[in-house]
């Protein structure tokens, strides 16, 4: 049991890291282009794939360097080309452009590396148990993955609250249009932010690869759980997306090793309602509904709390 | 300067309008009713049945999204509940012998919309724009997660089937044959579209469309945003009510698909690329997206690339959806001038066109050598035969892409200033602003 | 060819026009030829066209060449009845799927429908890989013939191995929370507590399907439960993500699984370095010392670099080849009338014979491991350098179920 624990909390905040590395960079989009980048799942998604590539002819460490900046690069493109254009036409069409753009980048990952999982695997200096815990062996890639995680988020911290361009990075995070007002190129923020964010995305894309499955589906199967994290940190602030990523994750991965139900607290129901949808929710774990779990956070909080946990701004 | 308030009423419109307008509809009615003697084969039959059940959704999504501005990304839960209900209302009629003919069965995946429209209403239309959209998709997620856990309801991924022969014949007709299933959709696709677009004439869709403009100013009027857009909500929710029970019937079957992610994007797709500023938009767009995904997958490999393509050039350059486009010559229609720019139309088709083949080569080509090496180069894309091992194909592939751009460029700026002279003229004959 | 054979088919029957006259004797294949279960798609497709080609070097079925038609029903039961239409307004009158139970069982609904509403208009549904006894049990039908051994066929099967097996003590059930997870469970939990009572079911785990993207809290409570045994009829990511869970935390015990064979499951083994760990019941395997079916095997891979995953589709094309010539025609209810009750020598060895009260055909069972190859196994799989080998065959009588079916027949 304390296992179980143990190796969950390990797990979770793993996960959580992982989301943050990539709620990061959409919170802050969102915050200054006021645009929700429904593809960053895809470049999460891009960062992978092109780890995957870039490992196979140089190795994992170039990969790690390269892929983000390839990415962002990619990113900073959109924003330019794409994004700025469509701006005009307001937010719903922006909205749109990200939708279309998703579906796009998947199909395009599909086409030139097919649809069935990539043998992304592991460097083999960082394929060994790290520490065993109880009887469990902990891989040490993924306090590598932790590791990582926790450096860029101590970058950020200190590019934020250290540098010029992080004052205004911050200053726009709240009051977008003032940032503009006091003269600064706000083209170039923008397009820099945009980069910052999927090149961000595209480091959780590498460091995660190895670990999951690198496959086309990857940004779907994640992107909702984003928007999620997102929405419940609040706009507007990195300290909530932090929060609500280590939140979600956490509860996903306990939630997930729980095998309580309602029929395991308070016995069967009679046989009478054996074939009704009573029966249905009576019997069901937690575990089966681990996954909707953070949408019901996500309706509550913008129903309860519209401005997330830890937001300044509502829109 | 005129008088700021007028002391008469708008004066009725001119009997020949109304004819104008009542003819409309009425040639809409013939053309339902011709259609199937033209095209009489099973599959065509089916393909009308579809394009008829996504103009009501497509219409329904619009009375949200183009009329008052509120962008869904969970639309299909009120389709597919409504498809649910139809389902099991079918096999509790068809076994309790009820005399309730097929004909009155989706009016009760209506009745089903509009009650969950109005249980989730509510809550969902307490704010607009992203936040909307966001409560949507969440609550989208979560009805089509538990339509997996809910399984005595929901029938679990295989879903439940119905046979709707075994309900009250009307007219000698049991609605086997897939031809007067064809006659039932048609006329419940008159009945919705004749009904939205009566909803949009009424004050309560002007309504609709002042919130979408300035919720504030809403206010200030003195009518309550949220009461509005959740009355659209609702109504929204019943028309997609009627069209996914219509797909229940054509089917028999409704499986948690109905729910999901998917339908709710090709709802979107159709009602965006037809155009949400128009009523005609979503109709034009339902049709050209059915036939789209049936046809597209059988003349290429990677459809949903060009899906996904076309949809993000929409989005980019033709914002209006087609309706929008061809709208925006109206104007020119009423001066006149049209003539002006159509010459460069035509100078402009031929690059264009060499571009995208050029493009669609290049695509078709990739994906043959990394989706299908093996295969033999030969292939055939669009109906068009050519070899991709060629080197000859890759040349005019890049040629074509490259110098079609950049003629189809000058080409475009021409068709600018001939809209703009076209536009001015207009513009002095009083008809554009 | 197919690609503009598609668009015409689709152009001219919107015009009505009568079917194009019979010179080819025509196959729709529906399953998803894009989307997420493409991969798989596409090696049935191949696997059945080079069927048709074998079929057609030896003169075709009763003088007519077979064609093979592609029909993409991206995963979908809606688009699958679809594109059914569509088919059968080209001229097909033998479908075949196999990609997914909910799938079968709307095509299945759907051509029972369709026959009875068009008599003298018959078409024939030939499952080759949807898995769900209830297809073959209360939702049979004479016009839905299934050449896989269903999932409670396999599980008798492995059951009656693991019978035999007594090293295994305590058994862990990892499942996908839908149908097919649901009746591995339940077969499993019956047929274990039959035949070997002192076995425990230390565990017994419902997953949601295709989401879970790390099953590391689902290893430390098998590890927890100290199972030796683990049977799971996990596919795709869930079998390949659980694996990779397995091999980071170091779990030792046997995998008995369904879909271990699938495409992406051998890398995963060999990632997880799990050798002759994991086991897979299946109709055949290519290291079987049987001369034609290797022989077979190294033309597809020579023509097609991957391994023949289904056996059962060899099975359907000859059989239908057979039950032509035995009813002298291809018009489908004399074939279905010959089809059912046909004893058939099996593509790797063994007899088997479609059952004529539920259409399901029964065969000889594998089960086999993974691992590193010595002389007896020659082909490798997915170019891991590791080989299914031979643990055990169950012979077609000891895999046989009794059937619900209440067949109604076309008089």
């Amino acid at each position: 049991m304390l296992e179980l624990i143990v190796i969950s909390t390990l797990n979770g905040v793993l996960f959580g890291m992982l989301l943050f590395l990539m709620a990061s960079g959409l919170t802050v989009i969102f915050s200054m282009l006021g645009v929700l980048n429904f593809a960053h799942a895809s470049f999460y998604m891009l960062g992978a794939f092109f780890g995957f590539q870039i490992s196979r002819w140089f190795g994992f460490w170039p990969a790690l360097l390269v892929a983000p900046l390839l990415a962002g690069a990619i990113g900073a493109g959109v924003e330019r080309y794409g994004l700025r254009r469509v701006h005009k036409n307001g937010h719903v069409a922006e909205l749109l452009f990200t939708f279309g753009l998703a579906f796009v980048i998947e199909e395009v990952v599909q086409i030139i590396w097919g649809k069935g999982p990539v043998d992304f695997r592991i460097p083999p200096s960082l394929d060994f148990p790290a520490f065993t815990i109880f009887s469990t062996n902990y891989p040490a890639y993924k306090m590598f993955m932790l590791l990582v995680s926790i450096a860029i988020f101590v970058g950020l911290l200190i590019v934020l609250k250290r540098t010029r361009i992080g004052l205004i990075v911050q200053a726009a995070l709240t009051h977008p249009h003032m940032v503009g007002h006091l003269g600064h190129n706000v083209g170039r923020i923008f397009m820099l932010v945009f980069g910052v964010g999927t090149a961000l995305a595209a480091v959780a894309g590498v460091i995660a690869g190895p670990a999951l499955v690198t496959q086309s589906n990857m940004a779907g199967l994640l992107g909702p759980i984003l928007f999620v994290v997102v929405v419940v940190g609040g706009l507007g602030s990195l300290p909530g997306a932090f929060v609500a990523s280590l939140l979600i994750g956490l509860v996903q991965t306990f939630a997930v090793s729980m095998n309580g139900s309602l029929s395991g607290a308070f016995g069967p129901l009679s046989p009478d309602y054996a074939s009704t949808w009573l029966a249905d929710i009576w019997s069901v774990t937690i575990a089966q509904i681990a996954p909707i779990v953070p949408y019901v956070l996500l309706v509550l909080i913008l129903i309860f709390r519209p401005m997330g946990l830890l937001g300044t701004r509502e829109t | 300067m005129s008088e700021i308030a007028s002391t008469v009423a708008p004066p009725l419109p001119a009997t020949s309008e109304k004819l104008k307008f009542y003819a409309i509809w009425m040639a809409a009615a013939i053309v339902l009713l011709l259609l199937p003697h033209i095209f009489s084969s099973g599959g065509s039959l089916t393909t009308f049945s579809l394009i008829g059940i996504s103009i009501i959704f497509s219409l329904s999504y619009n009375i949200l999204l183009g009329q008052t501005g509120m962008l869904s990304f969970g639309h299909a839960v009120y389709y597919g509940l409504g498809g649910f209900l139809v389902i099991h209302a079918i096999n509790i009629i068809g076994a309790n012998k009820l005399p309730i003919p097929l004909p009155v069965v989706p009016l009760i995946g209506g009745l089903t919309g509009l009650l969950f429209a109005a249980l989730l209403g509510w809550v969902s239309t307490q704010r607009s724009g992203t936040a909307f959209a966001m409560i949507s998709l969440g609550v989208a997620e979560l009805i089509a997660s538990s339509a997996l856990i809910l399984r005595t309801f929901f029938g679990g991924e295989a879903g439940v089937s119905a046979n709707r022969t075994k309900l009250l014949k009307l007219f000698g007709w049991n609605f086997g044959p897939q031809i007067q299933i064809y006659y039932l959709v048609a006329t419940w696709t008159l009945i919705a579209v004749i009904a939205m677009y009566a909803l949009t004439r009424t004050p309560l869709g002007r309504m609709c469309n002042a919130v979408r403009d300035n919720p504030e100013r809403v206010q200030f009027v003195g009518y309550n945003p949220h009461t509005v857009r959740y009355l659209a909500f609702c109504f929204s929710g019943f028309f997609a009510g009627i069209a996914g029970a219509l797909a229940a019937i054509n089917f028999e079957i409704a499986n948690a698909a109905y729910l999901g992610a998917q339908q709710s994007g090709t709802v979107l797709f159709a009602t965006y690329i037809g155009g949400i500023g128009f009523f005609i938009g979503p109709i034009v767009g339902a049709i050209f997206v059915t036939f789209l995904s049936l046809g597209l997958s059988d003349l290429t490999q990677v459809w949903q690339l060009y899906f996904g393509l076309i949809f993000i050039a929409v989005v980019l350059f033709a914002p209006g959806g087609i309706t929008g486009l061809l709208m925006m010559h109206r104007p020119l229609v009423k001066a006149g001038t049209l003539p002006k720019v159509l010459p460069s139309y035509l100078a402009a088709l031929v690059p264009t066109l060499a571009m995208i083949v050029g493009l669609v080569l290049a695509i078709e080509t990739i994906v043959h050598y990394t989706v299908n090496p093996g295969d033999d180069s030969h292939i055939k894309a669009f109906g068009v035969n050519f070899d991709a091992a060629s080197p000859y194909i890759w040349a005019m592939s890049v040629i074509l892409l490259l110098a079609g751009f950049l003629v189809a460029r000058k080409t475009w700026a021409w068709i600018g200033h001939a809209w703009d002279n076209a536009t001015s003229v207009a513009r002095e004959k009083g008809i554009a602003t | 060819m197919r690609k503009f054979m598609m668009a015409a088919a689709f152009a001219l029957p919107m015009l009505g026009g009568a079917a194009m006259a019979q010179e080819t004797l025509k196959i729709g294949y529906i399953d998803p030829l894009s989307g997420s279960g493409a991969s798989i798609g596409e090696v049935g497709l191949k696997t059945f066209q080079f069927l048709a080609d074998e079929v057609n070097a030896k003169g075709g079925i009763q003088g007519k060449k077979v064609e093979i038609v592609p029909l993409d029903n991206k995963t979908n039961p809606q688009e699958s009845l679809i594109q059914a239409q569509k088919a059968i307004d080209a001229g097909v009158r033998y479908l075949t799927q196999g990609n997914g139970s909910s799938v079968a069982g709307a095509l299945s609904d759907f051509v029972t429908k369709y026959n009875e509403r068009n008599p003298g208009k018959e078409v024939l549904y030939f499952n080759y890989a949807a898995v769900d006894p209830v297809l073959t049990n209360a939702k049979c039908s004479f016009w839905h013939f299934r050449w896989d051994a269903n999932s409670d066929i396999k599980m008798e099967a492995l059951t009656n191995y693991m019978k035999a097996t007594p090293a295994i003590k305590n058994v862990y059930l990892i499942n996908q929370d839908y149908s097919f997870g649901e009746s591995v469970r339940t077969a499993a939990k019956a047929m274990l507590a039959a035949k070997r009572p002192d076995i425990k079911i230390v565990g017994d785990e419902l997953h949601p399907l295709l989401k879970i993207t790390d099953f590391a809290p689902y290893i430390a409570k098998i590890k927890a439960s100290g199972a030796d045994t683990v049977v799971t009829g996990n596919w795709g990511q869930d079998f390949a993500l659980l694996l990779k869970a397995a091999a980071d935390a170091g779990l030792k015990v046997n995998w008995y699984t369904y879909y271990a064979g699938g495409t992406g499951g051998p890398t995963a083994i060999k990632q997880a370095n799990l050798n002759h760990q994991v086991f897979q019941v299946g109709e055949g395997i290519p290291n079987l010392d049987h001369p034609s079916s290797q022989e077979f095997e190294k033309a597809i891979r020579a023509k097609y670099d991957f391994s023949l995953f289904y056996p059962r589709a060899v099975n359907e094309m000859r059989m239908l080849a057979a039950a032509a010539d035995k009813a002298k025609s291809i018009d489908p209810v004399k074939v279905a009338a010959a089809l059912e009750g046909m004893e058939v020598e099996v593509f790797d060895g063994g007899k088997g014979y479609m059952r004529k009260d539920d259409h399901q055909f029964f065969q000889p069972i594998y089960i086999s491991s993974l691992g590193d190859r010595t002389e007896r196994e020659p082909f490798d799989e997915e170019k891991t350098g590791w080989g299914w080998r031979l643990v055990a065959k169950i012979d077609t009588s000891a895999t046989v179920l009794p059937t619900t079916c209440k067949m109604e027949r076309p008089n």
